[in-house]
């Protein structure tokens, strides 16, 4: 029963193969999505793009039902993983810094890197100020943050049981949710490419 | 045939493969995809380097630098490594594989990468503060519902949604 490596049932070097593996599928994807292309992310907040929300809830979605039918059959033990502890504090306000730094931007931190190895300078860039972002934030983290990263602290929560809601019919809403933003985000990048120039379109590959 | 067009995959069946990764991911590893954890990884590595009094004595740092194993032997690290390859494999295969600046065409390339130096920075203190960014605490935390995941995607999309507002110029051209 999965997961595999947290209960010793698989060979620390495999993991960390089995990661680089992963990381080249990820890697594969996010440039042949165009994720590597600025101007494409960007697009998600002006409406003229729509990929970014196509792409992400696609994914968010597929692992979400494919891991709560592997944990219904008694495949995975999602309490063994992985799973984020909620600290909302932080996350509601590192949530907006990061949001800021998208607009500004144009990427995150892994979108950057699949720009800067397909040859984006401006990811290279990107990427250069994530690692000083991340060195300041240590050289005055016992000072400046440590108390507010520890802030808001409420642990294992699941959002459905938080809500007070059953699993499944969150997914469910969640699937609809999902899909009526398709049809709205690509109705907006319609009407954008009815007015964009022809050079645009083939930039952005729409 | 325009051969200026750039091919991208369709967009769900990219989220559907991607999605199947993030269940190999946690089933094999019980990790999510990540990023950012990466990167605080190689920070973290290079300070242990420079100077592991100091990396000891940062209780940010300490807790990574205690183990047997070197603070950069991670499978954030090692997924990481796997994401440069793939990316460079699919930029090859799709013949966009070279160096250039991407921004909108209004923009000079001085402005977008002073700009990318910014948004880097705010990505790389956001992420530390946060807990992770659009792929470890975003999608990997929706992947398994957690409450976590869904304040990190309503934060960053949702502040993005208002600050898009302030930098429209940044990107969309004054007709």
């Amino acid at each position: 029963m999965g997961p595999l490596y947290p209960q010793l049932l698989l060979n620390p070097q495999y993991n960390l193969l089995i990661g680089a593996l992963i990381g080249v599928g990820f890697g594969f994807l996010l440039e042949a999505s165009g994720f590597t292309n600025t101007r494409k992310l960007a697009g998600i907040f002006y409406g003229y793009d729509a990929t970014v929300i196509k792409v992400f809830f696609t994914a968010a979605l597929t692992a979400l039902i494919g891991l709560f039918f592997l944990h219904y059959m008694g495949w995975i033990d999602i309490t063994l993983t992985f799973y984020p502890k909620t600290f909302w504090i932080p996350t509601l306000i590192g949530g907006a810094i990061m949001g800021l730094g998208f607009i500004i931007g144009g990427f995150c931190p892994g979108t950057s890197l699949s720009a800067a190895a397909s040859g984006k300078i401006d990811g290279i860039v990107f990427i250069i100020g994530v690692l000083l972002g991340i060195f300041g934030f240590i050289f005055t983290y016992d000072t400046a943050w440590e108390a507010l990263r520890k802030s808001g602290k409420m642990g294992r929560v699941n959002i459905a049981d938080w809500i007070g809601m059953k699993e499944g019919l969150f997914i469910f809403l969640f699937t609809v949710i999902a899909i009526i933003t398709f049809i709205v985000f690509q109705k907006w990048q319609d009407s954008w490419k009815r007015k964009m120039d022809q050079k645009d379109v083939d930039d952005l590959g729409i | 045939m325009n051969t200026n067009k750039n091919k991208y995959i369709n967009a769900y069946v990219g989220g559907f493969l991607m999605g199947l990764l993030i269940i190999i991911a946690y089933y094999f590893a019980g990790e999510g995809l990540g990023s950012s954890g990466g990167y605080r990884d190689v920070a973290i590595g290079i300070i242990d380097k420079v100077s592991p009094a100091y990396a000891k004595a940062n209780s940010f740092v300490a807790p990574h630098v205690s183990g047997e194993e070197g603070p950069m032997q991670t499978w954030l690290v090692f997924e990481l490594l796997g994401v440069i390859f793939g990316a460079i494999i699919s930029a090859a295969i799709f013949g966009r594989l070279k160096f250039m600046v991407g921004k909108a065409p209004h923009i000079t390339n001085k402005k977008r990468l002073y700009l990318a130096l910014a948004g880097g920075i705010l990505w790389g203190i956001g992420t530390q503060l946060g807990r992770g960014c659009t792929s470890g605490l975003v999608l990997s935390g929706m992947a398994v519902n957690s409450l976590s995941g869904y304040i990190g995607l309503v934060a960053i999309f949702g502040f993005g949604f208002i600050f898009a507002y302030f930098f429209k110029r940044l990107w969309i051209k004054k007709n």
